[in-house]
């Protein structure tokens, strides 16, 4: 297979590297133009938080919803399952009806996790 | 077909005859760099334009018309305008934080665009693990709206960054799973080899039945992950002024509202090169002569092409959907989004074992 790599560069690494540099740039540029036309004036109500015209009652970092960290649990548990799938996906053609049932215990698992927790109610908003 | 990687091979060597080679190296990497800066700006600021225009056609409305020629450098102006707005700093935010925010938004979306491919020889990074470097990346966006929410010191940022968190990272596990059905089908990760295993038929047809099933999942996941359309709650602007940005100004701003345009491009990107050949144009095995007339349209009008109208749909979900309540929105991925596609993997493997594909 020939090489499509930019430029012949074969290190990935580096040029995600560059990807990276590039996005700390072009914030570096645009804050530095900012920085160079954008008006500087100094008023004591600018600071107050934009919420409705009258100064914020209480603390903002008000309680929220614990269903927020259920569904933050359940991400993770789904999330490291697919992380840990991808591996078996590139290979499931050559691994064939074996590839097929041994995955098969593993997704069983999850599945019941996910039964287990729909039966629970844990995917009910509240 | 034409391959790009003549070009790049011909500054290489011509760069080469009179440098040592880490200098031609690192000339090339300032020039990516320059490259997908610009190309990033440009594709940002054209997608403003666009999504107003497409929106302003919904509404039977003109749209910008008066900057430039049909309005075309409306964009641009809004831009400058942002730029000399003044950076507001307020008085009981997490400074830092805050400030990280959105460059942390914005730098997830340029390493996620440095991976798309378009065309033949014309992708930058290109990892054998390329899609899965990509939702990698693509998830670092949901740590900056979360701590732009937090560190605002605002309750309705907060209420904002916590749906934002719980809506991406919900649909980060559709797309995971649609993305995960795709590589089964394609055997690889390497967003080249997802490219060229489409060089016959593109997965959309060749995969026919789970193929389509999780295009129509992603593009679902994708228009929640951009936080756009019927899922654009966590902004929600009858209720949460602007949600999570709502304290942002200025340049500040500009990042957020320049990412989300962005990530509109990169999901409908990921799609085009998932589901529909990525630069590889249109090819029906056998026909080859048409298959020839099909090479003579360049990689980059095909990928363009392809983003663009994956895009005009998202856009249009937008106009056409109103928008889900947060229990309406965690309950479609959780009841009906996962389970679908956790059915639809395995019918691709069974496809896939069967040989019952294209």
């Amino acid at each position: 297979m020939i090489s499509l790599a930019i430029f012949g560069i074969q290190n990935n690494a580096m040029l995600a590297v560059v990807g990276l540099l590039t996005g700390v740039g072009l914030v570096a540029l645009a804050m530095w133009l900012a920085g160079l036309i954008s008006p500087r004036s100094f008023n004591a109500q600018k600071g107050e938080a934009y919420e409705c015209g009258i100064p914020t009652r209480g603390e903002s970092m008000s309680r929220f919803s614990v269903g927020y960290y259920l569904f933050a649990i359940l991400f993770l548990m789904f999330d490291v399952e697919t992380v840990f799938l991808f591996p078996w996906a590139v290979r499931v053609r050559e691994l064939g009806v074996d590839g097929l049932l041994s995955i098969g215990v593993f997704f069983g698992v999850l599945v019941l996790g996910l039964i287990y927790a729909w039966r629970k109610g844990a995917l009910e908003w509240k | 077909m034409f391959d790009f990687s003549i070009v790049t091979d011909w500054i290489n060597n011509l760069l080469g005859g009179f440098m040592p080679s880490w200098l031609v190296t690192v000339i090339e990497c300032i020039g990516i760099g320059i490259g997908l800066l610009l190309v990033y700006a440009l594709l940002a600021l054209f997608y403003i334009y666009y999504e107003r225009k497409l929106c302003a056609a919904f509404q039977c409305r003109l749209g910008p018309n008066r900057v430039g020629p049909l309005g075309l450098l409306q964009s641009f102006a809004d831009m400058f305008k942002i730029l000399i707005k003044e950076l507001i700093s307020l008085e009981k935010t997490d400074k830092f934080l805050f400030a990280l925010a959105p460059y942390l938004v914005i730098i997830a979306s340029m390493l996620a665009f440095a991976v798309l491919p378009w065309g033949k020889g014309l992708q930058i990074i290109d990892f054998n693990i390329g899609i899965f470097f990509l939702i990698a990346v693509s998830s670092i966006g949901v740590l900056g709206i979360l701590l732009a929410g937090w560190s605002s010191n605002n309750k309705f940022t907060l209420i904002g960054a916590m749906r934002s968190g719980a809506q991406m990272v919900s649909y980060e596990l559709s797309i995971g799973l649609s993305v995960l059905t795709m590589v089964a089908f394609a055997g690889t990760m390497s967003i080249t080899g997802i490219v060229e295993a489409q060089n016959n038929l593109w997965f959309i047809f060749s995969g026919h039945i789970p193929a389509i099933i999780a295009f129509v999942i992603y593009m679902i996941a994708g228009t929640a992950e951009t936080n756009r359309g019927p899922f654009d709650l966590p902004e929600a602007e009858s209720e949460l002024t602007a949600g999570y940005h709502t304290e942002y100004s200025g340049i500040h701003f500009g990042f957020f509202y320049l990412a989300e345009y962005l990530n509109l491009f990169i999901v409908s990107g990921v799609a085009s090169l998932l589901f529909f050949g990525g630069w590889m144009p249109f090819h029906v095995p056998g026909w080859d002569g048409f298959n020839h007339v099909m090479d003579y349209i360049p990689g980059v009008v095909w990928f363009i092409g392809k983003a663009f109208a994956l895009s005009f749909i998202i856009i249009w979900f937008k106009w056409t959907f109103p928008r889900l309540r947060i229990d309406q929105l965690l309950s479609l991925e959780w009841k009906y989004l996962l389970p679908i596609n956790l059915v639809n993997l395995v019918l691709m493997v069974l496809v896939i074992v069967s040989g019952f594909h294209f």
